[in-house]
Formats: structure tokens, C-alpha cells, sequence
């Protein structure tokens, strides 16, 4: 059984609409990521999920329940790190910690959060003086003080550096671990495909597909590029009769064959017959993004 | 779901959690205010100044001021400028950063609710009230032999009614400042007509009667009248309590209506 379930979700503000008709559901211990470019309805479909938003139309479930109608227990089991949530300019960080530790039942041990998120020397920094990554990195903290069976977490990465951001991913892989069920919201196609189980893509408040992150590479874009200077010139015609080719052409010194399927062990194994080494051999391969484009380029083309 | 017993199981559990939680709370807001100097100088320092230095320019009776001394007279001014500066400076700042930051909607995700913040920042702006004007009441009498408010109850009375205005008013300004600099800006604003009618730069003894009459349907003419009658041992004017009253049933009113959250 899912342990969030959205059906037919409907959120308007004014004449806006921001979520027209988002459907998907999570499974326990999933990092569900949800993709999609700026005004997408990505926030406003996370914090109806949380109780923070009553959707106009549609249903969701949150461990069984109505997030809205029961907000208060899911209060208990469920945190947030909101977008743009920042703590009284003169708040240490340690005082931060034991504050919202004091808010629940049970809490995670506020030193043992602070060292894994890099913050273990900042405990008696006030907030007005963190760089913008240690004030992201304090939010994630709040977000999981409360020991959340779910833990939302809303662009979580944004404004880190690269290095910051990569820890924060590690550390989001050992709360998955836990057995934490994590829904990511994020415009970074690159952090969805590390971290991500499964994403739904959303655009214009619809969901455009929900699925893998790898599936959703392939079905968006099935074709492989793979590049590679040959030893020797290859006979004419060799790759031509290898059926998951699908086009061969040449570019200076090196060969780039597009293809299908398993078209780099094909293309392998019939120069190692040949005894022709490919050198500087190169897979080019669609990535999220690529898939991102084309699949919410296709959705406004049907509208 | 698991979560739904547990929930029912620590119903027991959680009156001791709910009062950890309180109490982590007011202490947190206790030393965020603590951290403010020039705040704590202004609303609990300069008061006490101002009531020492009107106690060694004059704590001999004066015929123009109805037989009261300076010291006197400045003692109820300067309790009434002790409870002004809090609620219309500290107040309005912390609620309108607190809405400005997100951490009233940051709360309002934890189990704890966001109004419990409000609820503490006025606990502990009280507080702070209550040490300022007992330590004024306390060095005027030791000082300068100031009566003691002997009218206890009438001194009690006036002062939450005068605190309940103000700080309804401080709420007021939150709700209705889009950012905590207009906040800030709009708090000072009041505050100077408001110490005028108190008394602070002419005395209201030596206010024009027409002066004195608009100052009596003010607040802070109101409150500085009554905590003045309850240091003789006078209950206070019915007049000015109800002065003080409706401001506090108006002001309070009107902030929880316009309150926003967000």
C-alpha cells in the first residue's frame, strides 16, 4: 500500500491555476523525486501533501489519511523544509535545534544531525551569520529533528555549492536508509537522477510522466551516440549490417555510430572480431534533462 | 497506521512534553530579546534614568504641578514609557520578522502551533515589564520617597489594562505592516504622539485643560492618570480604566481579525 496517494490533485489561487491535475502515488521507503521547471505546481502539490494547502479538487492520502483534515497527527510523522524558511536573525543554531527537538515526542539527536550535515562546529554560530549553504544545511536539519516517517523536502540544494551539495545528497541517501520516505521537490535534473527511485515530471500543473529516471531517459529518447577513433579504418560496410544501428558517419578522425538497444556491446564485438581497438571510446547518452525537455515539449504540443 | 495509536498512547505522555516544549520556547524568546541592548536600554534603562533624573531635579512639592514633585509625576509616565516601548517596538518587529522569515509557516509544519510563539514572545515582553516598572516603583520610594502605589489592586488593574492596549496595539501594526522595517517604522511613529499624552515632554498637570481633556481619551493619558491616583491610595477614575479598556477591547479585536500568518 502507498503511503502517499495523489489523485486528481486541483489548486488554484485567484484565476491561477497551479496544480490542474496531478495524480501519483509513493511507496514506503521511496525517494519520490518531483521534477519540473519554475511555477510548475511542484511546491503548491508538496505542501497540500504536508497539510499546509486544502486542494480545491482531487484526493490525497497520506499514511491513510487526510493530510488536511488531519494535520495535526501528521504534524507528528511528516517534516518539511520549506523554500525560503529562515530563523530569527540572533537564534544559535543549537538553540534552533533544541527548540523544534522539544516540538516532538521523539527527536533525533541534534549533535548527531548537526555532524552529518557539516554544521557539528556551528552549534553556537547565530543565524544571521551563516553562509546561505549553512543555512540550507539547518533547514534539512529542522526538516529531520522530529524523527519523520516522511521527510519533504523542498529544492533542497539550491543556493549550495558543489561540494555542499553533494554531501547533503550523501546524507539525504543514509536517511533513506533509515527507511524514511523522502519526496524531493527539485528543478536539478542532476540530483533527481542520483537520488531519485522514481520522479514525476510536472509542467504547467500536470504531471507528464512518472517513472524512473532511467526509464524516463530511454523512453524520451532512445537513441545511444557512441564515439570512438579506430586503430585501423574500418572496412566499409562492417557496421552497416549490425541491426541496432542506425546511422554510421564519420567526423575527422573519429567514427559516431547512433544506435538502439544494446548498441555498444554490438559495435565491441564486431571490431574485437576484426582485431580493431576502439580508442577514446565514448557513450553519449541522453540524460534526465534531455528527457525532461522533450517530454514537456511533446505535452505543450498537445494542448 | 501505527502512527494513529501511537498518537492515542501518548496523550498521557504528552502534557509533560507539551510544558518542555513551553519552556524551551519562552526561553528562547527570552534570550532573543536579552540579545537586543539598544531595545533593553530604551524600554527598561531609560525609563529608570529618566525617573532618577527627575527625582534630583526636583523631589520637592510644586504648585503648578497640583502639589506633586517632579519625581512624582514622571514616576507614572515613565512605567506607562516602560510598557509603550515594549509592545510598540520589541512586538511588532518579532511578529512582522517572524511572518517576513517564514517561521510562523515553519512552525505552523512542526506539532507546536505558531500562535504558542505569540504567546511567548508576550509572555516574555511582560515579564520584562513587570521587572522594569517594579524596579522603578522600588528606587522612586527608596530614592526619592515616592509613594508606593498603595491602591494595589487599582495599580494591578490599570497597568494589564494599559499593557493589554499597547501590545494590541503592537499586534495591530504587525498585522497591518507588509514588512518589518514599516513595522518598525510605524511603531516609533505612534509612539511619540502616545508619550505626549502621557505627559512625557509637558506634564499633564500642565496641560491646557482642552489639552488635558483630549489627553484624558488617550491611552497613555489614561494610564498615567490612573497608576498617578492609585500612588495616593485612590481607586482610579472609572473614566480612564474605561478609556483603557475599550483601546484594549478595539486594538485586540481588530489584531486578531487582521492577523496574517503568512
Amino acid at each position: 500500500m502507498p503511503i502517499i496517494e495523489v489523485d486528481r490533485l486541483q489548486k488554484r489561487y485567484g484565476d491561477t491555476v497551479a496544480v490542474a491535475d496531478v495524480s501519483f502515488s509513493i511507496e514506503e521507503g521511496e525517494i519520490f523525486g518531483i521534477l519540473g521547471p519554475n511555477g510548475a505546481g511542484k511546491t503548491t502539490t508538496v505542501e497540500a501533501i504536508a497539510g499546509l494547502r486544502e486542494p480545491d479538487a482531487g484526493l490525497i492520502r497520506v499514511m491513510g489519511l487526510d493530510p488536511f483534515a488531519r494535520r495535526e497527527e501528521l504534524r507528528r510523522v511528516l517534516g518539511i523544509q520549506l523554500q525560503e524558511s529562515q530563523q530569527p536573525d540572533k537564534l544559535e543554531v543549537g538553540e534552533a535545534l533544541d527548540l523544534y527537538a522539544s516540538f516532538y515526542q521523539s527527536s533525533a539527536d541534534p549533535d548527531a544531525l548537526l555532524a552529518a550535515l557539516g554544521l557539528a562546529g556551528k552549534r553556537r554560530s547565530r543565524f544571521a551569520k551563516l553562509s546561505g549553504g549553512q543555512k540550507q544545511r539547518l533547514s534539512i536539519a529542522l526538516a529531520l529533528i522530529g524523527n519523520p516517517q516522511i521527510a519533504v523536502l523542498d529544492e533542497l540544494t539550491t543556493g549550495l555549492d558543489p561540494q555542499a551539495r553533494r554531501d547533503t545528497w550523501a546524507l539525504i541517501e543514509g536517511i533513506r536508509e533509515r527507511g524514511v520516505t523522502i519526496v524531493l521537490v527539485t528543478h536539478f535534473m542532476e540530483e533527481a537522477e542520483r537520488l531519485a527511485d522514481r520522479v514525476a515530471l510536472i509542467d504547467q500543473g500536470r504531471v507528464v510522466a512518472v517513472d524512473t529516471p532511467a526509464a524516463l531517459t530511454v523512453s524520451a529518447s532512445p537513441q545511444q551516440v557512441i564515439r570512438f577513433r579506430p586503430s585501423v579504418p574500418i572496412p566499409h560496410g562492417l557496421l552497416d549490417r549490425i541491426p541496432e544501428i542506425t546511422s554510421v558517419r564519420s567526423e575527422r578522425d573519429q567514427v559516431v555510430v547512433s544506435g538502439t538497444g544494446d548498441v555498444l556491446g554490438a559495435v565491441v564485438s564486431v571490431l574485437a572480431r576484426k582485431g580493431i581497438v576502439a580508442n577514446q571510446l565514448r557513450v553519449e547518452q541522453a540524460n534526465l534533462e534531455d528527457a525532461f525537455v522533450a517530454l514537456t515539449n511533446h505535452h505543450s504540443k498537445e494542448d | 497506521m501505527s502512527f494513529i495509536t501511537q498518537a492515542v498512547d501518548a496523550r498521557g505522555a504528552s502534557r509533560q512534553h507539551r510544558s518542555n516544549a513551553w519552556r524551551r520556547l519562552l526561553s528562547t524568546e527570552a534570550k532573543l530579546l536579552l540579545r537586543e541592548p539598544m531595545l533593553i536600554f530604551w524600554a527598561v534603562a531609560f525609563p529608570l534614568i529618566l525617573t532618577i533624573a527627575m527625582g534630583l531635579a526636583g523631589d520637592r512639592h510644586d504648585k503648578q504641578l497640583g502639589g506633586l514633585s517632579l519625581v512624582d509625576v514622571y514616576v507614572p509616565i515613565s512605567m506607562a514609557m516602560v510598557i509603550t516601548i515594549l509592545a510598540l517596538t520589541a512586538v511588532p518587529v518579532v511578529l512582522a520578522g517572524y511572518r517576513e522569515k517564514g517561521v510562523l509557516r515553519r512552525m505552523s509544519t512542526t506539532p507546536m502551533r505558531p500562535a504558542a510563539l505569540l504567546a511567548a514572545d508576550a509572555a516574555v515582553n511582560i515579564s520584562t515589564m513587570v521587572v522594569a516598572v517594579v524596579v522603578i516603583a522600588i528606587v522612586a520610594r527608596l530614592t526619592f520617597g515616592v509613594h508606593l502605589p498603595t491602591q494595589g489592586f487599582g495599580f494591578v488593574l490599570t497597568l494589564v489594562l494599559t499593557a493589554g492596549a499597547m501590545l494590541s496595539l503592537g499586534a495591530l501594526v504587525a498585522s497591518l505592516a507588509p514588512t518589518t522595517r514599516i513595522a518598525q517604522g510605524l511603531g516609533t511613529l505612534l509612539f511619540f504622539p502616545m508619550m505626549f499624552f502621557a505627559g512625557l515632554w509637558v506634564p499633564r498637570q500642565q496641560m491646557s485643560s482642552g489639552l488635558r481633556h483630549m489627553s484624558d481619551f488617550t491611552p497613555l493619558g489614561a494610564a498615567t492618570a490612573a497608576i498617578q491616583n492609585t500612588m495616593h491610595g485612590h481607586w482610579p477614575g472609572a473614566a480612564h480604566l474605561a478609556v483603557l479598556a475599550v483601546y484594549t477591547i478595539v486594538l485586540s479585536f481588530a489584531a486578531s481579525r487582521l492577523f496574517r500568518w503568512e
